[in-house]
């Protein structure tokens, strides 16, 4: 019981943590009146943090998954269909690695 | 950018409507995350109260792989907060939306940007979506499906690996997803060296640093190489800065 305690006070503790990041970048950004450059590096985050996330996913786990995130690429921009696109680029993957 | 913010039902619709797709991958996903927290020993109502309070999947799996006897406590709550220290860019990114809100209105939507809500919110509004309700939509379609799923899987437990997952290429759903959005956000030629940047410097993080600093150090280098690039070729003093008409408390 004692156990399940510290479970959650731990659990608690990382819901704090995670709401802090969340809030942070809320509240530093409501004190700090944006300088031109400021705005155009706040345009650039989103693009920048995507990819960095999806290279390492596409590009450092095999051709397969290189190649199936290349399709699902060519397919988002031809569709322009994001559930489209999520379902022919796994069953891409899917195929792919079975034969790659 | 200079259009007023809105926080309406339509816009919560709108969110959710998008997320539903993602929802059913996420709810698959808690499932297996469920199953892992009672591999480790996690209860019930511990398994339910991590996906409800912190709901965040990356920093959830990490703490799952850290969970220990004796509990190592500040080892993952630390290593959640790094994890999920890309939010301060996410939020920083959603800025516009958000400062046009009150105070209790924006900082209790904020809980509901993750992975998933971030960047379908992202894309409404680089789209000229001015409804920041969207975000919410978005977060609470998605809560119950991962806070549902994480307790089915706790209930189902052992017999099913993560690795079932990857026979599937289910794993792939959100490379796959978030691929199919970058090719969303492209807005040309100013892009390619920024995205560049990104690329090279997640690599060499991702092989060299352990967790989730590559998406970090990235997502911060490529968009401070762009910034630094637009406002190089700009003609000096021609660039007013600009005030945005929401910005008032």
């Amino acid at each position: 019981m004692s156990n399940d305690v510290l479970a959650i006070a731990t659990i608690l503790g990382m819901a704090l943590a995670t709401y802090a990041t969340q809030a942070g970048g809320l509240w530093l950004m409501g004190r700090v009146t944006p300088s031109p450059r400021i705005e155009s590096w706040l345009r650039h985050i989103p693009g920048a943090v995507l990819m960095s996330i999806v290279a390492p996913a596409a590009l450092a786990s095999g051709p397969a998954d290189a190649a199936a995130a290349l399709f699902t690429a060519v397919v988002a921009a031809r569709t322009r269909n994001l559930l489209l696109s999520i379902m022919l680029g796994v069953a891409a993957a899917w195929a792919l690695r079975r034969v790659m | 950018m200079n259009q007023r913010v809105t926080y309406t039902l339509s816009g919560a619709l709108a969110g959710a409507r998008q997320t539903v797709p993602l929802a059913i991958s996420a709810f698959a996903v808690a499932v297996v995350f469920g199953i892992l927290a009672r591999q480790v020993g996690l209860s019930l109502l511990a398994s339910g109260l991590m996906s409800a309070l912190v709901f965040a999947g990356a920093s959830q799996f990490i703490a799952i792989g850290l969970w220990a006897t004796p509990l190592p406590v500040f080892i993952i709550i630390s290593t959640t907060l790094i994890v999920n220290l890309r939010h301060l860019l996410m939020g920083a990114a959603l800025r516009s939306w958000f400062s046009g809100l009150s105070a209790p209105k924006a900082y209790s939507t904020i809980f509901f940007m993750t992975d998933e809500s971030w960047p379908l919110a992202i894309r409404d509004f680089m789209a000229g979506g001015r409804d920041a309700a969207f975000m919410l939509g978005s977060g609470l379609t998605l809560f119950p499906c991962w806070v549902g799923g994480t307790v089915v899987g706790r209930f189902i437990g052992t017999g099913i690996q993560s690795k079932d997952l990857a026979t599937w290429a289910l794993d792939f759903i959100f490379t796959a997803l978030f691929t199919a959005l970058l090719v969303s956000m492209w807005r040309g030629k100013s892009d390619i060296l920024p995205w560049a940047t990104a690329v090279v410097v997640a690599l060499a993080a991702s092989r060299w640093l352990p967790g989730t600093w590559y998406i970090l150090l990235g997502g911060i280098a490529g968009s401070l190489v762009g910034a630094l690039r637009d406002t190089r070729s700009a003609e000096p003093g021609s660039q007013e800065p600009q005030q945005e008409p929401q910005y008032v408390e």
